[in-house]
C-alpha cells in the first residue's frame, strides 16, 4: 500500500495519505508534509524531537500535527526522516497524539531544500476509514 | 450545486441572491477568463461570503479570482461594524502579502552592461528561498516596537524616508497593531524573517518602462520615458503572519464552532466581539511587519544600485512609487444607501483602487488618484494602474492584484522544466532569472498563470482602475 500521493491542485499542494490505522496514516501524512521540503529519504536521521498535541476532533488533530512539524521547520530548521511510536487516543471529546519525530537541522548539512510550506489549511480535509484503511486528505498552502 | 450567473454587461457578472444569502454576488470578468473560473470553487466560494453576517451590498470577485480557503482570492467584502464579522480566511495566511514599486532616474542601456553584478548584490544582501533566515536579529522588545510603528520604526533606523513612508499605504503603520495579541509561537516564527523574501510566487524583479498609456499620471508617479528602470517588490508577512492566521482560526473555532457556516474556512468572530477586536489587532501588527520587510528588501536593493553604479544620493535618485497591500482587512469609511459608515473592508488577493479626493491616499496623489500596482509573473508585464472614483461604488475601492494562476504545481513542474524557462527568458525577452531553486522557477513559468493583459483589460473596462504605463521585467530573482 501506498504510503501517500500528491495530487492535482491549482495554487497549492494537495496530498492523500493512507494507512491501516489512525496512527499509521497520521505518519504517513507527516512524511507526506515532510516530503513537500525534502524526500525524508534524503534526512539524515540522528536528531529527534517529541511532539505533542492534541485537538477537539480528528482534523483539528491533524491540522495541529502537521503545524507544529512546519513550526520545527521554520523555527529549528528540523526536516523529517521518519516518525515513531506514535500514540493517538482520546479521552473526554479530546484527541491527544504523541510522537517521536527522527530528522535532522538545517544547520549540520547542507540540504537542498524544495518547496515552503506556509500553512497547513482546513481545505478539502479529509480523515477517513474506507473498508479497512484509513485516508488522510490535506490541502497545504505554498 | 449549479451556481447561478446573470450576464450584467461583458465584463460584469451577477450571481443574484437566493436561499442563504445575504447579499449579491458580484464577478468583474471576461467570457475568456470565466472559462477558467468555472473550472474550480471561485463562483461557491463567492456564494458562500456573500451569506456571511453583517455583509454590505454585494460580495465581490475581482478579474484575477481564483479559488482560495473559504473566501475566493480576489474576493472583497465589507463588513457593518455592529452587526458584521472578520474572518481571517477574508485576510488569507500571508497577512500583508503586497507589493513595493520603486523608479530610478537609471536606463536600460546604463544599467544592461552590469545587471549580474547589480543582480549577485541583490542575491548576496536579500535573504531569498526556503528556510533561508534573516542577518537581521530583533530583541523581542524591539520586535514589539517595529510591530507596534510600521515604518515609523523603519525611519528611526535609517531603512527608510519620510517620502518612502508617505508613498506607502497607510503610511506603513495601521494603528490597531497590538504585539501583546501575538502569541510566542508568531514571534518565534517571526523573529528571525524579518528581511527575507521566501519563495513560491514571492520575487523581486528589475523593469524597464516598456508603454506609457497616460503620460502626465505617470509623470506624477515618477515615470518620464520608455526603457526608464523600475524595480518591484512583491513578499509579506512570513511565517510570522501565517502563525498569527492560524492562531486566531484556532481561537475563533474554539469560541464559536463552525457547524453553521456553509464552509470551515469562513469561521469568524463579530467585529465587536473581544476575540474579532484581538484578532483586528493581531492582524494589523503582522501588517506593520509586512510593510517593514518589504521596505528593508527595498532599502537594500537601493543600497545595491548605490554600490554597484556608484551613486552619491541613492535616495533622490531612486524613488518610492507605491506600496501596497493585497491580503488585508481595514476600516474604512464607504457610502451605504447614501450615509457614511465605517465598514470592516477585506481584500484577499485583491488590491485598494481608490480614486481622487480619498483622504487615504498621500497628499502628493491625492488630486490623481492612487497607484495600482499589478504584477504578473516571471516573463510577462506588469501594470502601473491609477485608481477611479467609480472603484469605490463597484468593489468598496477595489481591483486585481495579480494573474490568478490557471495550471497546478504539479502540472507546471512537469510542462516546464527550469532551465528551459531560464534559457527562454533570456534568448526570446533578454530577462536575467536569478533563482534559489530550479524547482520554484518551473511552478511559478508564466503559463501557469492566467494572461495578466486580460486581467487589465477587464479591470480597466469595468472600470476599477485606469492603466497608467506597463513594464516589462529585465532582470528576476526568486526563492
Amino acid at each position: 500500500m501506498k504510503e501517500y500521493e500528491f495530487l492535482e491542485h491549482t495554487a497549492d499542494i494537495k496530498f492523500r495519505a493512507y494507512g491501516k490505522s489512525l496512527e499509521n496514516v497520521f505518519s504517513n501524512a507527516a512524511l507526506a508534509f515532510g516530503s513537500i521540503l525534502i524526500k525524508p529519504e534524503k534526512v539524515e536521521s540522528n536528531e529527534e524531537k517529541i511532539i505533542k498535541v492534541n485537538g477537539n476532533d480528528e482534523k483539528s488533530l491533524l491540522y495541529n500535527f502537521l503545524e507544529e512539524l512546519l513550526f520545527l521547520f521554520d523555527t529549528e530548521g528540523f526536516l523529517l526522516n521518519n516518525i515513531e511510536n506514535m500514540k493517538i487516543e482520546s479521552k473526554d471529546k479530546v484527541f491527544f497524539l504523541k510522537a517521536k519525530a527522527k530528522g535532522d537541522f538545517t544547520k549540520n548539512k547542507k540540504y537542498e531544500l524544495e518547496t515552503e510550506p506556509k500553512a497547513v489549511t482546513y481545505n478539502e480535509m479529509e480523515v477517513k476509514k474506507e473498508k479497512s484503511n484509513y485516508i488522510i486528505q490535506v490541502v497545504i498552502d505554498i | 450545486m449549479d451556481i447561478e450567473l446573470k450576464k450584467i454587461n461583458d465584463f460584469v457578472w451577477e450571481i443574484p441572491k437566493s436561499g442563504p444569502m445575504k447579499v449579491p454576488a458580484v464577478v468583474y470578468s471576461s467570457e475568456k477568463l470565466l472559462k477558467v473560473i468555472k473550472k474550480d470553487q471561485t463562483l461557491e466560494q463567492l456564494r458562500n461570503v456573500a451569506c456571511l453576517k453583517g455583509i454590505q451590498n454585494k460580495a465581490y470577485a475581482m478579474p484575477d479570482a481564483h479559488q482560495g480557503y473559504g473566501f475566493p482570492i480576489g474576493g472583497v467584502a465589507a463588513f457593518d461594524m455592529d452587526e458584521g464579522i472578520i474572518s481571517p480566511g477574508g485576510v488569507g495566511f500571508d497577512i500583508n502579502c503586497g507589493v513595493k514599486m520603486l523608479t530610478t532616474q537609471f536606463y536600460l542601456e546604463q544599467i544592461k552592461p552590469k545587471i549580474k553584478q547589480l543582480i549577485n548584490e541583490i542575491f548576496n544582501n536579500v535573504p531569498v528561498g526556503v528556510g533561508r533566515k534573516s542577518d537581521l536579529y530583533l530583541e523581542r522588545k524591539e520586535f514589539n516596537e517595529m510591530l507596534e510603528n510600521g515604518l515609523k520604526w523603519a525611519l528611526s533606523k535609517g531603512y527608510c524616508t519620510k517620502d518612502d513612508m508617505k508613498r506607502t499605504e497607510e503610511e506603513g503603520c495601521i494603528e490597531y497593531a497590538d504585539p501583546s495579541k501575538i502569541s510566542e509561537r508568531a514571534y518565534s516564527r517571526g523573529k528571525s524573517q524579518l528581511c527575507t523574501l521566501g519563495a513560491g510566487n514571492h520575487f523581486i524583479e528589475i523593469q524597464k518602462v516598456d508603454e506609457i498609456y497616460d503620460v502626465d499620471t505617470a509623470k506624477k508617479f515618477g515615470i518620464e520615458k520608455e526603457n526608464q528602470i523600475c524595480f518591484t517588490v512583491h513578499c509579506g508577512s512570513r511565517g510570522f503572519g501565517h502563525q498569527i492566521a492560524s492562531d486566531y482560526i484556532k481561537k475563533m473555532e474554539s469560541e464559536y464552532g463552525f457547524e453553521n457556516l456553509p464552509d470551515r474556512q469562513l469561521i469568524n468572530a463579530p467585529i465587536k466581539s473581544k476575540l474579532g477586536q484581538d484578532y483586528l489587532k493581531a492582524m494589523s501588527a503582522a501588517a506593520n511587519f509586512g510593510f517593514v520587510n518589504r521596505q528593508i528588501i527595498a532599502h537594500r536593493i537601493r543600497k545595491a544600485f548605490e554600490k554597484v553604479f556608484g551613486i552619491e544620493n541613492p535616495q533622490e535618485k531612486i524613488r518610492m512609487l507605491y506600496g501596497i497591500c493585497h491580503n488585508i482587512a481595514k476600516i474604512e469609511e464607504h457610502i451605504i444607501d447614501g450615509k457614511t459608515k465605517n465598514l470592516c473592508v477585506h481584500r484577499k488577493g485583491a488590491t485598494r483602487s481608490f480614486g481622487p479626493g480619498r483622504k487615504e491616499i498621500p497628499e502628493v496623489y491625492r488630486d490623481t488618484g492612487q497607484p495600482v500596482l499589478i504584477p504578473g509573473t516571471m516573463g510577462t508585464a506588469s501594470y502601473i494602474l491609477v485608481g477611479t472614483k467609480k472603484a469605490e461604488e463597484m468593489s468598496f475601492g477595489s481591483s486585481a492584484h495579480g494573474a490568478g494562476r490557471v495550471m497546478s504545481r504539479n502540472q507546471a513542474k512537469r510542462e516546464f522544466r527550469a532551465e528551459e524557462i531560464q534559457s527562454k527568458l533570456k534568448q526570446e525577452k533578454d530577462i536575467e532569472l536569478k533563482g534559489a531553486s530550479f524547482k520554484g522557477i518551473a511552478e511559478e513559468s508564466p503559463g501557469a498563470y492566467k494572461d495578466i493583459d486580460e486581467v487589465i483589460k477587464v479591470t480597466k473596462e469595468a472600470g476599477l482602475a485606469k492603466p497608467v504605463a506597463r513594464v516589462v521585467p529585465v532582470a528576476v530573482i526568486k526563492g
